[in-house]
């Protein structure tokens, strides 16, 4: 299974994954729209992405997600309604949703960009 | 389960139309198709009426009082089925939003009855241009009417269905008009069934899609004879197409506030359903061993209200083993409450489907309680077959099993005997001989079976007149009022519940105001007043839902964390936050700026509306009763089950027990309680603008908005002085 693995004692909070993300998807850089979140409450810095559980794929409705060869929870826009019932269920609130954008939910696919360009090697894509 | 594949259908009559977008909720158009002439219109909604019905039952009675006169029987071409979702209906962002309402002439109570539904007919028709389907006529011949919004086309087909029965129609036609599997999600069915020609009990079954049981599910607009209506036009199924549906077809204002408020709701469900109602395990078959601890269960015709000794074998947790555990059980997209609930795989094991391995929808807690402790049967699995027949059959479970319950209780107290229903034992628990009376009722060749299918009222007179019953006591015992049967809790106990099912628009459903935890348990409602003031709040803020296209249950079956510590009790049971979440996402799809005064305001308008129609089909006789089963024990096996009980509510009611037989207690009783249901109703009619015969007045009309030349004419017709409070 592909998933993105997170180092957060490494990250030095530069925000350079959330911005490959956010403008290689929707081609701004807005938080809102990354798939990664990076949360910095003061103690404790936080990297809250997609880790691939699945959990969505039950509660779908319309049976548009779905995970894809590589072990990837996908999203078929085609098929998705924009219940957001996913973004509600998902245990660790990575289903994202942002309706200036788009109506359907989205979610990390780890394609890896964001862990290419952390200079801290706080992100790795893994395949296990 | 499997059926035949049908042979091509004729058209019969085609139009074409353009489909009108939705703006903010609305297109702002209702179809109009008569089966009999025939002929279709597409008639504009004038912002006046949306203004003053909002949408779904609004806009169904506000169509239906411009078809009929007070004149007009429900089998009559001009009588109607006007079905309407709403302005909400069909978002998918927050649970519940999939309801349509149907409003018609019913031929149990002989005015005006409406009905809801899940299932994805109401959304599937607004997509396709419509804010309201009206249906008016009679066929001369078995039809199809088919709106098919991905081609702007309006049909009437010639069916060449087998039969009129639920499940055989709605797969026939998911397959019949679908281009493959993955299209039958797209298309929506409304049948009825063959108990809908033989009895007045019909109920509508509305289809959805499910693509991982393959198969198509039923959903009931299950009240008030709306399908014995739809079968008198010789209508077999409304079907609807509409492809490839996407979250903004409402096209609403405020996409994000939708989402944010819906995931706000996904989340708590999540987080707090298994911990409050176990919803999206059980559905509201949670409620069957609670409402059998608190005495509120309806056993044996509602002469009990316990079975302690049998609630084990029909409680929550055996219906959760029959359920299907683990899939998303919405009956519109995002209904994440998923109460929907399906046993899988069932095998038939009587009638005509006998042998047949079926997927059968429910049963719901009423159905539980009806086709179960209601007629004394505690075996789960024949009440899995009881529901499977009438919906299949298209009969509503409630109706019929506070029917069979009545019928039991006649057959024990000697008025019916095998002679009398042609070989059949009907004492309560009689369970095979019952689902064969079912069968017979659904075949209508047997006059006994064709005469309980004519509901309670009219059994009665049958009863008593064909079999020579006494007369006096089935007036006791026959759980109906308004010509409609109560649903499936035993309310005699709550004085403020006498008025949530007895002084209601349409008879006693449950559709307006569940009073009894709140009276009975809390003792939140004391006085005449505080009871009057719920009569008030929660029938208009429960109409508001009927108005806009949403389902009751995710309000209050589910709520927030901190509803009961942030708010008074009496406030508690409005859950505020979720109100809250109404107003936001109503203005979010309309662009309005209600508050959550105006929701009551929006409703108190079509209430007010319905019970004018309500005068006005009865010429200024819709008169407000309750059967004495229902506000106190007839028999004395009723009083001896909860003696202590009983004579403590004696002692309150100033009568000292002591040297009374039971019959004494009981009529003792039942004068008291009689001079309070007459204060009840006097508080009610006054809190809600009514006058002393439950007229609304002009002044009300006029305070309201509604006071059209139409409707204070039926006012001013019936309005005496000498009713005036």
């Amino acid at each position: 299974m592909r998933w993105l693995k997170t180092y957060a004692d490494r990250c030095i909070g530069c925000g350079k994954c959330a911005e490959v993300c956010s403008t290689t998807y929707f081609k701004e850089n807005n938080g809102a729209c990354s798939r990664i979140q990076v949360t910095d409450p003061g103690a404790v810095r936080t990297l809250s992405v997609c880790n691939q559980c699945g959990t969505c794929i039950a509660v779908c409705p319309t049976q548009a997600i779905s995970r894809d060869k590589n072990g990837v929870v996908q999203i078929d826009k085609k098929k998705c309604t924009s219940c957001l019932m996913c973004v509600g269920f998902c245990p660790t609130g990575n289903m994202m949703a942002y309706a200036p954008k788009q109506s359907e939910p989205f979610k990390c696919i780890a394609c890896g960009l964001c862990a290419r360009s952390c200079p801290a090697q706080a992100l790795e894509l893994k395949n296990d | 389960m499997t059926h035949e594949k049908i042979a091509p259908m004729k058209v019969l009559q085609e139009w074409s139309y353009v489909r009108s977008p939705i703006d903010r909720g609305y297109t702002r158009k209702a179809l109009y198709v008569n089966v009999g002439k025939p002929d279709m219109q597409i008639r504009e909604i004038p912002q006046e009426t949306i203004d003053a019905f909002t949408g779904g039952r609004g806009f169904g009675l506000a169509l239906l009082w411009n078809a009929v006169t007070e004149d007009t029987k429900w089998n009559d071409p001009e009588n109607e089925l006007v079905i309407s979702g709403g302005p909400l209906c069909g978002i998918t962002q927050y649970p519940g939003a999939g309801k349509c309402y149907t409003v018609f002439l019913s031929p149990l109570s002989e005015q005006t009855y409406d009905s809801n539904s899940g299932g994805y007919w109401g959304p599937l028709t607004k997509f396709s241009g419509f804010d309201a389907v009206e249906i008016a006529g009679k066929a001369d011949r078995d039809v199809v009417l088919f709106v098919n919004g991905d081609e702007g086309k309006i049909q009437i087909l010639e069916s060449t269905l087998p039969e009129s029965n639920a499940y055989t129609v709605t797969e026939a036609l998911h397959d019949y008009l679908a281009a493959d599997e993955g299209d039958k999600v797209n298309i929506s069915v409304v049948s009825a069934g063959k108990a809908a020609e033989t009895t007045l009990w019909g109920c509508l079954n509305m289809s959805f899609y499910d693509p991982r049981r393959k198969t198509a599910r039923l959903k009931q607009a299950g009240r008030g004879g709306g399908g014995t209506v739809l079968r008198d036009k010789k209508i077999v199924a409304l079907v609807v197409k509409y492809s490839s549906v996407k979250g903004t077809e409402n096209n609403p204002v405020d996409l994000s506030t939708l989402q944010k408020v819906g995931v706000k709701l996904h989340k708590e469900i999540r987080d707090l359903d298994n911990v409050q109602c176990r919803m999206r395990k059980v559905g509201t078959p949670h409620l069957n061993e609670i409402m059998d601890e608190y005495h509120l269960l309806p056993t044996n015709n509602y002469k009990f209200g316990q079975n302690k000794k049998d609630i084990g074998k029909i409680d929550s947790y055996t219906y959760e083993k029959i359920f299907t555990q683990g899939l998303p059980d919405g009956c519109w997209y995002g209904c994440s409450l998923a109460c929907a609930k399906a046993v899988d795989h069932y095998e038939i094991q009587t009638g005509p489907c006998k042998g047949r391995s079926v997927t059968v929808d429910g049963p719901e807690y009423e159905t539980v309680a009806s086709l179960g402790s209601n007629i004394g049967v505690y075996d789960p699995l024949w009440t899995v077959e009881a529901n499977f027949y009438a919906d299949h059959y298209g009969v509503d479970t409630i109706s019929l099993g506070t029917g069979l319950a009545f019928v039991c209780e006649c057959y024990e107290l000697g008025y019916l005997d095998k002679a009398k229903t042609n070989g059949l034992d009907l004492s309560f628990g009689s369970k095979d001989d019952l689902m064969e009376l079912i069968h017979r009722m659904a075949e209508g060749t047997d006059d006994f079976a064709r005469a309980v299918g004519l509901g309670i009222k009219k059994m009665k007179k049958v009863f008593a007149e064909r079999y020579g019953a006494d007369g006096a006591v089935l007036e006791k015992i026959g759980m109906e009022a308004q010509g409609i049967e109560t649903s499936e809790y035993v309310p005699k106990e709550s004085v403020a519940q006498w008025g949530g099912y007895y002084l209601t628009l349409k008879g006693p459903q449950h559709d307006e105001a569940w009073l009894i935890f709140m009276d009975m348990v809390n003792k939140q409602l004391p006085t005449f007043e505080d009871k009057a003031e719920a009569l008030h709040y929660f029938p208009n803020f429960r109409t508001w839902f009927s108005l806009v296209g949403l389902c009751k249950l995710p309000w209050n079956d589910i709520e927030p964390a901190d509803n009961h510590v942030r708010y008074r009790p009496q406030d508690a049971a409005r859950v505020p936050e979720h109100v809250q979440n109404y107003v936001d996402i109503f203005n979010a799809v309309t662009g309005k700026q209600i508050v959550k005064e105006d929701l009551i305001t929006m409703a108190e308008r079509v209430y007010n509306f319905q019970r004018l129609f309500q005068v006005r089909m009865k010429h200024g006789n819709a008169e407000h009763t309750i059967p004495a089963r229902a506000m106190g024990p007839v028999f004395p096996d009723e009083w001896d089950a909860r003696k202590e009980y009983y004579d403590d509510k004696l002692r309150e009611a100033g009568i000292a027990p002591e040297g009374l037989s039971v019959e004494e207690k009981i009529e003792g009783l039942r004068g008291h309680r009689l001079e309070q249901w007459a204060d009840l109703k006097d508080a009610v009619y006054k809190r809600r603008g009514w006058n002393k015969k439950g007229i609304p007045t002009e002044e009300t009309l006029k305070k309201l908005g509604i006071a059209f030349p139409e409707a204070v004419a039926v006012a001013k017709k019936y309005c005496r002085p000498e009713d005036e409070f």
